[in-house]
Parts: structure tokens; sequence; C-alpha cells
């Protein structure tokens, strides 16, 4: 049960919500053609008589495609259909050239499964799914152009889609923001879709309704279409649902509708009403066979499957000894994850983890890097950690260290090594430094042995600075006391 | 001899080898009969110069023997199949300027079995008709006309009239619900339909996808074995091809059919039948039974609903395959104010009376809230046919029908035009088969009192086309028909 909830003057409101997300799919080519699926070419380039909707062309299903949606479905833990099929959902619009988008109705590839998502609080939630479909994008209408005219660009058509549906799951804005997340987290790892909403990659369509409180009615919902980042998806929730509230409470009803979400004006506006509701007239695609699948395919993607965030994140709590929610940082990305477990190999993961969540993320947002682009190698950082450990540099100097390898990605040994760093483990060195510094300080001398032992601490400080940061602490603690 | 073009393929063929006649002079017997016939409106775009090209190249592999199974066979070709760099316009003004930039795979293995096109065939709009009176260039005049001009048949009313005016060897044709058959028996040729799935479909222009299958008009049944050989296989490009080996279909004619059991089925004899046509159902039967076989009583109980089931059916998925006839990529536009009455504007202009027709039962029952009276029943009803037919074939191995209820009747009959009913009433006896996947022949069998031809149907089991071939040549013997 969330927390959260919209309070008025009249009363305690809960929201209801749900989503629907498209994935593109990640495939050389395009679901029922050969063309090929590259983002960014020139306009209408990757285009094939069937995308056209030439006459007397037929899909052909890309069996990279179902794979794919096989993979994804199995990341959702949902049961894979052996038998489904292929529909027409019958609509005219410019960018739709064949006049039907084939899809999956009655009979989807992918069933129910769930997701757990990670809240703030600590706590996981399960949100369930109701089913997972593939299907074909539509192109792209240009109206900017030309005052006068509309352009359509068919690179995009044909393009293969998985949609997911959710179970109406979702009681705040922030699940639905963890649902996303994790989404784009397990897409990314299975590598069956790039997840970027910013590039349509990833598009998400809300349903909202809100209830008084404690209570189980199911009011009419409202659907905002093609919402593109996770925050919109949050704040088009909150927006919507305090839109909700606010004309219960002034005795108004809601009509179901499909609305647009201004993220600029952080409003909700009609977009078209149920009247309007198109009838896609759905009927089995005459021209291609029910696909079924057989239990070697499923076992063989099942077999193959990379370990999901999840898995991960258990490994790494129990057998890296790291806390949850660092885990479940680390895990998000999987390049992250990857890079963590390289670093780590070997070495204290713990301090790995510390170093990767701290100076290094800190590096690389200062630098604006994705991890891929980092300067520091997973190698140098577990090196780096390495010499911590080995006392060969002090966690004061192993920050210097961090720094110059961010700038050069020099090796932390060669640095160290060069530039000199090298802790002092000498004890008649370091015996040399405490004895001037007990000469130069007589009265603090006399203060401690008078019984001001806390003044231990400064003395440190000051042989440790004597010795340019390269004295090691624990030999300089002993060392001292046995003179003082 | 008198006239190259009075001759069937296999003897063109023979004679071609043996070097007793050339293609080109083949093809300008052709070309002549051609020019000669311009009245019966067969062809609409004629290409007789790349014909004769083509003959040219014929001619020297005959020379060099490199010449294949069709070398220099001059063909019609229906112009509901797309053929490269020249016009195919499924008889439609909004196709009326289409130019192809790809190949239908049936013509494709025909010009790769060295035939040559003459041209583009008649045919209904879509292949929607009966009677070849719905093509936007106007109806084909079946050669057997007397003072009358009668209707050629339909679909293929092109097809089958330009084999029997001898203005091709022989002619691709499509049937959907009789469209081969139908105009055969009108112009006393003979056609098969073979089961869906031997020919793909792949660039050939889609009325109802689920039934559409492509077959050769031809003089006579061994012309009819030699010519489907060369269109049909399998073909990745059409996901409803089937994978099943194409026997040579030329090895069954001239095989004895002692023993082969005939099924005459009881609901194809209403009382009200034709007389004439009732007597020639007798006499062909006794014709395969002098032959040896065996005549069985068979039941094919859910006849009745294959027409309403048909005309839901093919409708239905007409209303989606025609919806990419938009005037936005290709062919007709008619502008507009807006892109609605873009669509409005360039789909009233350029879809004829029959095909809108369609198109509005179609729409209307995929429907929600009719789908499941309509087409779901439909479906459901398909299933009972095709039950039937399974039924059938235990007991015997092939079915012999008329293949229409009338005889061919005049261009512009006002019974038939005023009630589209009355013309769909003559795809009575073709329209199961087509919902059953079942291949089927029609042959001449005779004339009638008015000196026009009859046609027999002869129905086989899925993929066993050679059985009727065996027995359509025996029927062929015993009816010595005189071609025109």
């Amino acid at each position: 049960m969330s927390d959260y909830v919209i309070e008025t003057e009249k009363g305690k409101w809960e929201v209801i919500c749900g989503l629907e997300i498209h994935c593109q799919i990640i495939s050389k080519s395009k679901i029922f053609s050969g063309a090929s699926t590259e983002f960014g070419d020139d306009v209408n380039e990757n285009v094939s008589f069937v995308d056209a909707g030439m006459p007397g062309m037929l899909p052909t299903l890309n069996q990279e495609c179902v794979h794919q949606a096989i993979k994804t479905g199995l990341g959702l833990n949902a049961v894979i259909n052996k038998y489904s099929e292929f529909s027409r959902k019958n609509y005219f619009y410019a960018d739709l050239p064949q006049g039907y988008q084939i899809t999956q109705f009655q009979y989807p590839i992918v069933g129910e499964g769930f997701i757990d998502i990670d809240l703030s609080d600590g706590k996981t939630k399960r949100i369930r799914i109701e089913r997972m479909h593939i299907e074909q994008d539509a192109g792209k209408s240009i109206h900017d152009i030309d005052p006068h005219k509309s352009f359509i660009d068919l690179n995009r058509a044909g393009v293969g889609l998985m949609e997911i549906v959710t179970k109406p799951d979702f009681r705040s804005p922030e699940e639905a923001g963890a649902f996303l997340r994790k989404l784009r987290s397990i897409v990314r790892y299975l590598g069956t879709c790039d997840g970027n909403m910013d590039e349509g990659s990833m598009r998400c369509d809300v349903n909202v309704s809100v209830r008084p409180l404690g209570t189980n009615e199911c009011r009419t919902r409202c659907e905002m279409k093609n919402v593109n980042s996770v925050k919109f998806v949050m704040q088009a929730i909150e927006v919507e649902a305090k839109r909700h509230v606010d004309v219960y409470e002034n005795d108004g009803e809601i009509c179901q509708e499909t609305r647009q979400f201004d993220p600029v004006a952080l409003t909700t506006k009609v977009m078209r009403k149920k009247e309007f509701a198109h009838d896609y007239r759905y009927f089995p695609e005459p021209d291609l066979p029910p696909l079924i699948l057989s239990d070697d395919l499923i076992n063989q993607i099942k077999k193959e499957l990379v370990e999901l965030p999840d898995a991960k994140k258990a490994r790494f709590v129990h057998e890296l000894g790291l806390t949850p929610y660092d885990a479940m940082v680390i895990c998000e990305n999987k390049e992250v994850a990857d890079f963590f477990e390289k670093a780590a190999q070997g070495r204290d993961a713990k301090k790995v983890a510390n170093w990767l969540m701290g100076d290094f993320f800190a590096m690389l947002k200062k630098k604006n890097l994705d991890i891929a682009q980092s300067p520091v190698s997973a190698e140098n950082l577990g090196k780096l950690v390495d010499l911590i450990t080995h006392d060969v540099i002090s966690g004061k100097i192993a920050k210097d260290v961090f720094e110059i390898m961010a700038e050069t990605s020099e090796d932390p040994e060669k640095i160290v090594e060069e530039r000199g760093l090298k802790q002092v483990t000498d004890t008649s060195a370091i015996e040399a430094i405490i004895d001037a510094v007990i000469a130069s300080n007589p009265e603090n001398v006399a203060s401690y042995r008078a019984g001001k032992v806390n003044l231990l601490g400064w003395f440190v400080g000051q042989v440790i600075k004597q010795s340019q940061g390269k004295a090691n602490p624990a030999m300089v603690n002993k060392l001292l006391k046995e003179k003082l | 001899m008198n006239d190259l073009t009075d001759i069937t393929i296999a003897e063109s063929l023979s004679k071609l080898k043996a070097k007793e006649i050339s293609p080109v002079e083949l093809t300008q017997a052709y070309i002549k009969k051609l020019d000669e016939n311009h009245k019966y409106n067969a062809y609409i775009t004629l290409t007789a110069e790349k014909a004769l090209q083509d003959a040219h190249e014929a001619e020297k592999r005959y020379a060099n023997n490199t010449n294949r199974n069709l070398e220099g066979i001059p063909l019609g070709i229906k112009d509901l199949f797309c053929t490269k760099d020249i016009k195919t316009t499924a008889c439609s003004h909004i196709l009326d300027n289409f130019i192809p930039q790809y190949e239908s795979t049936v013509t494709q293995n025909l010009l790769d079995n060295g035939a040559l096109f003459l041209g583009k065939l008649n045919m209904d709009e879509f292949a929607m008709g009966g009677s070849n009176e719905t093509s936007y260039f106007g109806p084909v005049v079946n050669p057997w006309s007397k003072e009358t001009p009668l209707v050629a048949g339909g679909s293929s009313g092109g097809s089958a009239a330009a084999v029997a005016a001898k203005m091709c060897a022989a002619a691709t044709a499509t049937d959907t619900g009789g469209s081969i058959r139908e105009p055969s028996a009108f112009c006393g040729v003979t056609g098969i339909k073979p089961t869906y799935g031997r020919c793909s479909r792949y660039g050939i222009v889609a009325f109802a996808s689920s039934l559409d299958q492509a077959g050769p008009i031809c003089k006579d049944v061994t012309d009819c074995a030699l010519l489907l050989n060369c269109m049909a296989g399998y073909d990745a490009k059409d996901s409803t091809s089937s994978k099943r080996e194409v026997p040579d279909l030329s090895a069954f004619v001239g095989m004895d059919i002692k023993g082969l059991k005939i099924g005459i089925p009881a609901e194809y004899r209403p009382d009200g039948l034709n007389k004439e046509v009732a007597s020639y159902w007798d006499k062909a039967a006794k014709i395969l039974e002098d032959c040896g076989a065996e005549i069985i009583h068979i039941n094919l109980p859910h006849t009745k609903y294959a027409l309403p089931t048909y005309y839901v059916i093919a409708p239905a998925e007409a209303s989606s395959n025609l919806a990419r006839y938009d005037g936005v990529r290709y062919g007709l536009r008619v502008d507009g104010n807006g892109l609605d009455e873009q669509y409005i504007n360039t789909r009233t202009a350029g879809f004829g009376a029959e095909v809108k027709r369609r198109i509005l039962i179609g729409t209307y029952v995929l429907s929600a809230g009719y789908y499941d009276a309509y087409y779901l029943k439909a479906q459901k009803v398909r299933r009972l046919i095709k039950n039937d037919f399974d039924e059938a074939f235990k007991k015997c191995d092939l079915i012999l029908t008329p293949t229409s209820p009338v005889e061919p009747f005049a261009i512009g009959d006002t019974k038939m035009l005023e009630n589209p009913i009355n013309m769909y009433l003559n795809d009575v006896f073709t329209v199961s088969v087509n919902l059953a996947g079942l291949p089927a022949m029609s042959l001449p069998i005779g004339l009638s009192q008015h000196g026009l031809p009859l046609g027999m149907q002869l129905i086989g089991r899925a993929f066993d086309e050679g059985t009727i071939f065996k027995a359509a040549y025996q029927l062929e013997r015993g009816a010595n028909f005189v071609r025109m």
C-alpha cells in the first residue's frame, strides 16, 4: 500500500494507474520486411515495397524479432504462448501505408508476468504484466515543413514493436517511474530494446483513474498517449489524478477519452472523445499463419538468457556483501554492473562499490561521460583499491591518484611509483619525523603528558603533514604513543 | 498447317524443338490474332514489341539448345499480376497509372521458364465480379457470342477470352471464388485453380488473401499441367505458400482411371437445375464411368451456406486489402481539403460500384458489434464446409460438378445487374472450393442448345492436383469438345 494520497479539504483519494509501453525491438531488419531498421538514415531511405504497402506485397515474419520477444517475455517473468496469431488493426492514416497495422490481438506471444520494483523506502512491490504482443510501427508524418502540405517518412514504418501492458497496479507516480526504469533496465540487459524514451524507441501510454481512499471502486479512466520520458510519465499521473479529483469534488463527471499531456503547462487536454474512437475492425491477418513456438526454441532462449538485474542484485548482496541499496544502484545499468564486477574481481567488493558510487560516479557526472567512455578502466579502479588495501597508499593519497587517473587514464601503480606517492612504512623514517615534531612542540608534548591525551590526533596530523601524506597513519599512531 | 495459333503449347513446343517453327513465327501468329480481335476487349495493355524481342532471344536458345520449359511460348497475363515496368491496373481507375517496380513470383517463374508476355488481360475490377463487367476498361466480349455480345465470365474474363480466341497460347489467371473456372467454362477453355498455397501470391494484387490463388487458363488439360508446373512452388516471400513439392503434373496426363472413385454431390443438384447442365453432368459421369471410374453419390451438407459465407469473408478481407489505395503513395489521387477529404475524393473517384459495395459489406461485417454475428460465424461455417469435403474424400477421390449453373449471358443483362445477388448466385458451384482451399479444374463438356460452351468441374483433395489431371484428361477425350 503506497502512502501516495491526494488529500483535499473534502477528502482523500487514491490513484489507480496502468501503463502500456511500446518498445522498439532491436533487430537488423524490420518485423515483416527485409528493410534496415537503422535510426537516423535519410528520409525514406529504409523502405521496402512491403513497407510502402505496394500492391501485391506480403509480410514475412522476421524470426529475429520473435526471438527478441521471447527473451523479453522471459525477462518479464511471463508465460510464453506457444500459439499466437497476428491480426490486422484497420484505420486510415497517411503514415500507415497498408491502411492497417499488423499486430496481435486475441492471441499475444507473451501472457501474464510481473516485475518487482524497488521503492525509495527500501520496499519492493510486484507489478503484474497483463500481456505483451508484437506488432509493426507506423511511419512519421511531418507537418512543419510546409504550411499546406504534410510529408511522410516511412523509415520507421514496419519496425518491430513490443507492446507491454501492465495491470492497473500503480498507486503513485513514483511506482510508475520505478517501473519504467526497471523495465528499461531489463530490456537493455536483454538487448531487446535500447529503451531511449527521448528517441521514441520506448513510448508510454498512461491510464489514470482515482477513487476515494479505502474503497474498491472502479472509476472511469483517461488515457494519455505517447508520454516520452520517465519524469513526464510521473508528472502526467500526478496532474491527471488531480484533475479527476477536482472534477469529482465539484460534482463533475470524468469521460473516457484520450488526452495529451503538456509537460510545459503541466496539464492534460482532450485529444479524442470516446464517441470518436476508431473502430479498428480487428480480424486475423490472412497473410500470416499462426505463430507456433516449440519448447526447444523457448528453452534454448531461456538457457542463453543473460543474468537479469534482480538476480545480479541478489548475487551482489549475498556473494559480494553489498548492501541492497548499493546493489540496486549498481545493477540498474548492465554496463555499470559489468564494470563493477570486473573492478571487484578478487578484491573487497564493498570497497570497490564505495569508490564506484562515490568518486567514480562523481567524476563521470562532472565530465558528462557514459561509463563506456570512462577514462578510468575497471582494472585500474580495482588496482587503486588494492593499493589502499595493501597500505601502499593512504585513502587520502588515493583520492589524488584517482584525480590523476581521471585525467591521464594511467595505471595507478605507475602513478604512485613515478610520483613517489608510496606510503612511508619505514619505522626509522617515521621516527625521525616524530622526533622532529616532538622537538618543535614542547608545550603540546607537556600537555599530552599531563593527561590531555586527545592531543594525539593533532600529533598524528602533524606527522602525516610533514611526510606529505605518505606516512602510514596506523604506524604513526603506534610510534607516537610509544614516544610520547 | 494453316495457323500456328490453333495448336496447343505442348504441340508448339515439340515443333519448336524440332525447329519446324520458330518462336518469332509463333509470336507473330498470336500478335496477328490479337490485332484481328480487339473487338473482344481482352487485352488492356499490349507488350507485343517486347514479346517479339524476347522471341528472338528464344530463337537463339533453341539454336544453341539452352531452351527452357516454356521457351518462346507467348502468354497473356491477367492484369492482377504485377509485372515489372509494365502497367498493372487491376482494371481499376485507382491504379490505372501504376507501373510496378517488381515482378510477381508467378510471372517471374514463367519468365524464368522462357515464356514471353504479349500483354495484360482485362478482368473485373480487383477481380470482383463474375462477368468481367466491373472492369474500368469495359467488359470482355465472349468470343462465342452470336448476334448479342455475351459476357466472358469473370473475373478472369480477359484470360479465358484471349485463350478461346487464340490471342495467346495460354494465360495466367486468379481464382478467389471461381474466377478461373467460371470464365473458362463460359469461353470453352480449360482452367485450374490449384490448392491454396501452391502458387505464390507475392506480387498479385490482393482481393481476399485467404482465398486468392493463381492458376493457368489453357487450350486443354495437357497445357494446364505444363503451365501449372512452371507457375507453382514454394516462395519464401509468401508465408502462406506451401513447402510441399509440386509433382510432375504432366505425368498424370494419360494415366488410366480404373477404380477411381468419382463423387457426385446431391446438394449441387437442386430441382431447378438447368436441364442441359444436368444432362451434361450425367454425360460427364458416364464418360468417366466408361473409363473405369466408379460413380459414388456423396453429400456436402453445408453447401447452401457456402455463398453467404463467401460473401462475408471475401469482402471482409477485401475491405482491408484495398485500404492501401488511398492516393498517398501511388495510383490515383484526387486532392481535397485535408487528409480525410483526400481519401474520400480519391476512393470515390477511383473505385467502381461493385468494389465499393464489397468494401462496404466487408467494413460492416468486421465492425464492432457485428463481427461475431457475421465474420466469426462465417469462419465457423467455413470450417464446416471444409469438414464436408474431408468427409466426402474419405469415400471418393474426386468430385464432379458443373462449373456454372448457367450458360454465358448477355453483357448488360438486366436480371444480373438489377440485383447483385443474382450475379453472386452464378458462383454457387465454385466458392466452396475456395473456402476449403481445394484444387479444382473446369473443362469444356459441350455446347448448349444456343451453341454456347458449358463446363464441368473436377474437385480434388488438397495438393492432389495429379488425380484431377488424370480424370480431366479422360473426360476431355470423352467429351471431344471442339475448340473455337
